[in-house]
């Protein structure tokens, strides 16, 4: 049996194998497919729902599909949709309230505990995973994020090229997967033929890689899965200086760049959509017509609505400029005091998927630079 | 992946799902502003509270909403709510009846610390619906008495219509073992008290500040002006407790809304100490 | 109302009011000179808008409300002064007359300092007189920002 570290290759043609192996292990699978002109993740039910041969070109506000003059399963880098959508649905029901006699009794939604697996987490969903469990896993546990984590089995994918929006070196967490998968795979082209190094991260991984037809990886594998991230890390599209980060944003709330970027920005909440890790959300009773039964549902919210702060009086951040900063300064500063890390991975799909394309390593650079001080009026002198 | 999360427990209660509540009374305090008392309507009774504490109170149907714990804080239940009509959710709780059930969920948040205040000088500043978590801990101060200096309170509100526990006051102002001044923003020719901003009540204030801790709860801007005058006395800004508002909706730190640069008020709060929030406060739109 | 001019006794009463304590006692000593000793029944006006402006009053005792009527609103105290707190500005600057009613609201007892006086002694004295606005000021920005919270409306929301 294949144990924890051990490293396999999968010839491209066994690839079908280790869907069926996924799916004999009891997991529905969800990894990528085409639809809608991008890439985004869905239920997979045989290999031609991967996007083979796809690629695409990002940029700020850009998103393109390509095809590639290969047939590779993953080569592309990230689209608008992220893993968050399985673990934190964009609309979740809490909890049903029945009327009784005397007031009303709550039943919580039951936990929904069909293993999944998810095909193709690259190294900064895998970081973003581990951001979000500190969220939902503090004090108080959410119910239904624990139910699907503790049942997902992470079938990692390292990234063999960088996006023209992704910065995932300078925040630490890719494109090399590191830790956090039960299986992750290195997928080789070109000299050798078309295969995969498959590294084992967990019992269950070795489980999985046990029904797939596989042979011990040579050292020529493991310097080509080496030389592939090496490439990757080496061309990413972007990059931030996070020194001191922590106190440059909070330390500077009047920045004039607020303003500035602020009237570009439409608080669309295109951002926080799309961003692996922002978790805020909102509460929402919808009650039925005979007002017999209340269901509570959670759903997204976002710190770019202008309702998300509302107090009985308005709204505490009446301007964009001070949600942007909210925003901004939450990611990348406050989010270490709140849970031990940067609320950032570099996955680059803020820049991506803005309709106006902010660019956030831009506006970094910008607050960087300090306000330039109060000219005294001419004629002063 | 599918080992390292440990499994939910199906013992370990929802933490968004409310406990039925009954209402055991309804009093009027103003116009839009009721105080409803409640007792577990079956078995299930939430945890222990502290005074400055709040609970998530829940009209089915309706929805939920953060309000302050402002009861007796010496005796157990039942629970007591001061709701000022404003939306759609406090609009219900404000009409809700005796005999109706609610849902409670909590308690939440960092109470004040009372046991720091222990022989020293107290000063309370309310304004507005800012009395109602305070009133726990004036009832603490009262049961305890013996355990502090000086005690004295400033209360503020809109007009002498809009202040709340108006009895309860007026006992209040008879007692000899703490002072109580109590100011409105304006008033008709029936008030014969002051009126003014809490502020202007301070200097009459007789207090030792290096001796002397601080809470007040109101609208910002009066906390604002209140603790920098206070620090303009000589007040220890470690010594000066606010209670801040923010828009709450699942009071566990998950949703985001409450936050106040790096703390979810939720959690951190909404009790403060000034040293820890000063800087933010003086940020517009945090 | 009544009205008794009292010099020796006043001047020892105004010395001793916190508004003045520690400003130059040649400045005390001549608005001392011509004070007024002043006692106003609950309900009774101290001054009327629109009246002239006769003068700073310092309260030793009881409370006056500062009163502004509108026709749909009645009257409505927008301030309170008390015991060691001083009332009126209007006598500093033309047109000399009071733009706010100001009523006993408990038994007041407070010294006058005539306006005359008042303005002949800081054209005489700029250096005391100017110690003298710098504590009136105060009192005047205390009323403004007492006027700005009641414009937020701040507990009403």
């Amino acid at each position: 049996m294949a144990s924890v570290g051990d490293r396999r290759r999968i010839e491209r043609g066994a690839f079908p194998a280790l869907l069926a192996a996924l799916r004999s292990e009891g997991y529905r699978i969800l990894g990528p497919t085409v639809r809608d002109a991008a890439i985004v993740y869905d239920e997979i039910t045989a290999e031609s729902d991967l996007p083979i041969g796809w690629t695409d070109r990002q940029g700020a506000g850009t998103y393109r599909l390509e095809r590639r003059d290969d047939e590779a399963l993953f080569g592309y880098t990230v689209g608008p949709f992220s893993w968050k959508r399985h673990l934190f649905p964009s609309r979740e029901r809490l909890w049903t309230a029945r009327r009784t006699g005397d007031g009303f009794e709550v039943d919580p939604e039951p936990p929904d505990d069909r293993p999944v697996a998810i095909l193709g987490a690259r190294a900064c969903e895998i970081a973003a995973m581990g951001i979000t469990d500190r969220v939902f896993a503090g004090a108080h546990r959410d119910p239904g994020y624990q139910a699907r984590r503790s049942r997902l089995f992470v079938l990692a994918v390292q990234c063999g090229q960088a996006g023209g929006t992704c910065f995932c070196t300078s925040m630490g967490t890719g494109p090399g997967v590191t830790g956090g998968y039960d299986l992750s795979l290195t997928e080789i082209l070109g000299p050798g033929g078309h295969r995969f190094l498959a590294v084992v991260g967990s019992e269950a991984g070795g489980r999985v890689l046990d029904r797939v037809p596989t042979v011990p990886a040579g050292d020529a594998d493991g310097a080509a899965a080496e030389a592939i991230v090496a490439r990757t890390a080496a061309s990413m599209g972007r990059s931030m200086d996070t020194t001191g980060i922590r106190e440059l944003l909070p330390g500077r709330p009047e920045h004039p760049r607020w303003e500035i970027v602020a009237r570009r920005c439409l608080a669309c909440t295109n951002c926080t959509m799309v961003c692996p890790t922002c978790f805020c959300s909102t509460t929402e009773e919808v009650p039925s017509l005979d007002a017999e039964k209340a269901e509570r549902w959670r759903r997204w919210d976002s710190c770019f609505n202008s309702q998300f702060s509302q107090l009985h009086g308005g709204s505490v951040r009446q301007s964009t400029a001070s949600r942007y900063r909210q925003w901004l300064t939450h990611k990348l500063s406050t989010w270490h005091e709140q849970f031990g890390t940067s609320g950032c991975v570099g996955c680059g799909r803020c820049i991506t998927w803005c309709p106006v394309g902010i660019d956030l390593t831009e506006e970094v650079a910008a607050i960087r630079v300090p306000a330039p001080p109060a000219t005294a009026p001419r004629g002063n002198r | 992946m599918a080992s390292s999360a440990p499994a939910a427990t199906a013992a370990a209660p929802h933490p968004y799902a409310p406990t039925p509540y009954r209402v055991l009374s309804r009093v009027s305090e103003t116009a839009d502003t009721v105080t409803i008392t409640l007792a577990p309507a079956r078995g299930a009774a939430l945890g222990a509270h502290r005074p400055g504490q709040f609970n998530m109170v829940y009209a089915f149907g309706v929805g939920e909403v953060a309000v302050s714990i402002s009861d007796d804080a010496v005796a157990p239940a039942p629970l007591v709510h001061t709701v000022r009509a404003v939306g759609q959710v406090t609009s219900a709780l404000a009409r809700a009846v005796p005999g109706q059930v609610l849902g409670v969920r909590g308690p939440y948040g960092r109470p004040w610390p009372i046991a720091g205040a222990h022989g020293k000088d107290v000063l309370v500043v309310g304004g507005g619906l800012g009395l109602a978590p305070l009133r726990p801990l004036l009832k603490e101060l009262l049961a305890h008495r013996d355990r502090f200096g000086r005690i004295e309170i400033i209360y503020g509100a809109r007009t002498p219509k809009d202040l709340l526990y108006y009895p309860q006051i007026q006992s209040w102002r008879q007692r000899s073992d703490w002072r109580v001044q109590v100011t409105v923003d304006a008033a008709g020719r029936e008030w014969y008290g002051d009126v003014g901003l809490v502020t202007a009540r301070l200097p009459d204030v007789r207090l030792e500040p290096a001796r002397t801790v601080a809470f007040l709860c109101g609208p910002e801007i009066m906390m604002r002006n209140t603790a920098r005058d206070l620090v303009d006395r000589g007040i220890p800004e470690s010594a000066i407790w606010l209670s801040l508002e923010r828009n709450m909706k699942c009071a566990i730190a998950q949703c985001g809304h409450c936050q106040f640069g790096p703390v979810f008020v939720c959690r951190e709060g909404p009790v403060f100490a000034y040293t820890e929030i000063r800087r933010l406060l003086a940020v517009r739109e945090v | 109302m009544t009205e008794s001019v009292r010099p020796p006794e006043s001047a020892l009463r105004v010395a001793d009011h916190p508004f003045l304590r520690g400003l130059d006692p040649s400045l005390i000593e001549s608005l001392a000179e011509h004070a007024v000793e002043r006692d106003f029944e609950p309900g009774e006006f101290v001054v009327r808008d629109g009246e002239i402006a006769d003068g700073c009053y310092l309260v030793f005792h009881g409370k006056i409300a500062l009163e502004v009527s509108a026709p749909d609103r009645g009257r409505l105290t927008i301030q309170t002064v008390g015991p060691g707190e001083v009332l009126g500005w209007s006598w500093l600057t033309p047109p000399y007359r009071w733009q706010v009613d100001a009523r006993a609201l408990k038994h007041v007892r407070a010294v006058r300092l005539d306006a005359e006086v008042l303005r002949r002694t800081f054209a005489e004295m700029p250096e005391a007189g100017y110690q003298f606005l710098l504590r009136l000021l105060p009192v005047i920005a205390q009323r403004l920002e007492n006027t700005r919270i009641q414009l937020l409306d701040v507990h009403g929301v």
